[in-house]
């Protein structure tokens, strides 16, 4: 089923010898990466290790002080849901639309069929406040997807949620790739998180942020967090981030 | 119910401690009139106050609505054009300084006797609270929702209109609340200055002649104007602004 928020990809997103620093301070350092085309990439760091400098890298917010980024139409969602309070869901999603210059009837119309298909179509009329933090967040995803760019920067997408809520979401984010393949950034500090979504894993070192291990996540979808193979891939991650 | 009952008791004490006050012989009655000389006031002289609250009435109005207008396109235009908000932020500031009481009769001079002045005088009083406070909360936007909309490629206009404005709305109504109880006051300094009719003449005038009661019953009047005034821009809020009732925190 072709949808307004589908986009090719054709050519690739990469970096070369990338270095990020804020004064004396350096948050990346020669950075060098390569993202497969419709894969989910996840980026696995402790805090401060410059995980979202390098996001913002990628959505053009900030440029590189070395090094090259070859980029790719972008869209970023934050790990706050940033949802307009004043807007209900069909419209904080159609914002994404609107800020393209779409008129806002014609970016509701738009937006409704993804609502459908995601399952939230009674909480099109919610506005945030009456929504839960899990809803919340799937909104903006929803608005995050309908920019209709090819590749994804997702910051810590569940990092506000509590542990109940983040294992649903998990769920349904992984169905929805699925649904929507997409290049996919996205950067947490859970460990569990990146093997239960990635195709890749990528280990950054504390600050400065550098590659320090990088691996395939070869395990059939979906995928159960108390296989063997699952959580030999975590311990893995979790050895490389020590 | 409550808050009410309360606000209700509270103004009950006052009007009484007011009568035990105004009834001490030590108390000279052309100072202080009494709740029920400035009752008896209100009733004899009705339809006098009501005409002259109407003009006052339609000053303040006018003036209010035109401090709105010029207050919004100068906060969004300080806002939008930093180095204008730079140069223009000292000359704001030294609008609200200019002792209004000395500037209403040359204001009356350059006027006339008309509506004129009054509305200049109610508009430069009004017009510092509902810029500062609307160039405050266009100011006070989260700075992630600002990366976002960059990121979602949105225009300038684009992020004012969706985002900016929305979000220092509440802004907008704190200062009109708070505007709304100044322009009576600013109604009452332009009549002062030099006028034929309205409340503030109307006591001037009875201050002149020691008609006490009736300087207390404008007096009454022009408050119960200002704190309507007040409730309307509050319900207006109310109208405007409902995201803001249940989530205070958003």
């Amino acid at each position: 089923m072709r949808t307004e928020t589908e986009a090719p990809v054709t050519e690739s997103l990469s970096f070369r010898k990338v270095t990020r620093r804020y004064g004396a301070l350096t948050a990346l350092a020669g950075i060098d990466l390569d993202l497969r085309a419709n894969a989910v990439t996840a980026v696995v760091g402790p805090s401060g290790c410059g995980k979202s400098t390098l996001l913002e890298l990628v959505a053009g917010l900030q440029e590189p002080d070395e090094g090259e980024i070859t980029r790719q139409p972008s869209a970023y969602m934050p790990q706050r849901d940033l949802l307009l309070p004043w807007r209900d869901a069909l419209d904080n999603a159609a914002l994404a639309l609107e800020c393209q210059g779409v008129p806002r009837a014609e970016a509701r119309r738009r937006a409704a069929p993804l609502f459908e298909r995601f399952g939230l179509s009674e909480f099109e009329h919610v506005r945030p406040a009456g929504l839960s933090g899990g809803m919340r967040q799937r909104v903006a995803f929803l608005r995050t997807l309908l920019q209709g760019r090819p590749v994804l920067l997702l910051d810590e997408p569940f990092g506000a949620l509590d542990a109940i809520t983040r294992a649903d979401l998990r769920e349904w984010l992984a169905a929805a790739l699925v649904e929507e393949p997409r290049t996919v950034l996205l950067v947490t500090h859970d460990t569990e998180e990146a093997v239960f979504l990635a195709d890749r894993i990528v280990v950054l070192s504390p600050r400065p942020g550098r590659v320090v291990a990088d691996f395939e996540v070869d395990l059939p979808r979906p995928r159960s967090i108390t296989d063997r193979a699952f959580i030999e891939l975590k311990a893995r991650a979790l050895e490389a981030l020590r | 119910m409550t808050r009410i009952a309360l606000a209700a008791a509270l103004i009950a004490l006052f009007v009484l401690v007011w009568q035990g006050v105004a009834s001490l012989d030590s108390v000279d009655d052309l100072t202080l009139a009494s709740p029920v000389e400035t009752f008896d006031a209100l009733r004899d002289d009705w339809d006098l106050l009501m005409d002259n609250a109407w003009v006052t009435l339609v000053e303040v109005v006018l003036g209010l609505a035109l401090s709105v207008v010029a207050g919004v396109l100068f906060a969004v235009s300080m806002h939008v054009l930093r180095p204008l908000r730079d140069a223009a932020y000292p000359l704001l500031v030294g609008s609200q300084a200019v002792p209004i009481v000395v500037l209403a009769p040359l204001f009356v001079l350059a006027f006339g006797y008309g509506i004129g002045p009054k509305l200049a005088i109610v508009a430069l009083i009004c017009f510092f609270p509902i810029t500062v406070n609307l160039l405050d909360g266009l100011r006070a936007t989260p700075p992630e929702l600002l990366k976002l909309m960059r990121s979602m490629g949105a225009s300038r206009l684009r992020t004012l209109r969706s985002v900016e404005l929305p979000a220092a709305l509440p802004s907008l109504f704190s200062g009109l609340k708070i505007a709304a109880t100044v322009s009576v006051i600013g109604a009452v300094f332009g009549e002062w200055a030099g006028a034929d009719e309205g409340l503030g003449r109307l006591v001037l005038l009875g201050n002149n002649q020691l008609q006490t009661p009736r300087v207390y019953a404008g007096i009454v009047i022009l408050t119960l104007m200002a704190v309507g005034l007040f409730a309307l821009a509050a319900l207006a809020e109310r109208v405007a602004v409902p995201w803001n009732r249940k989530d205070a925190s958003a």
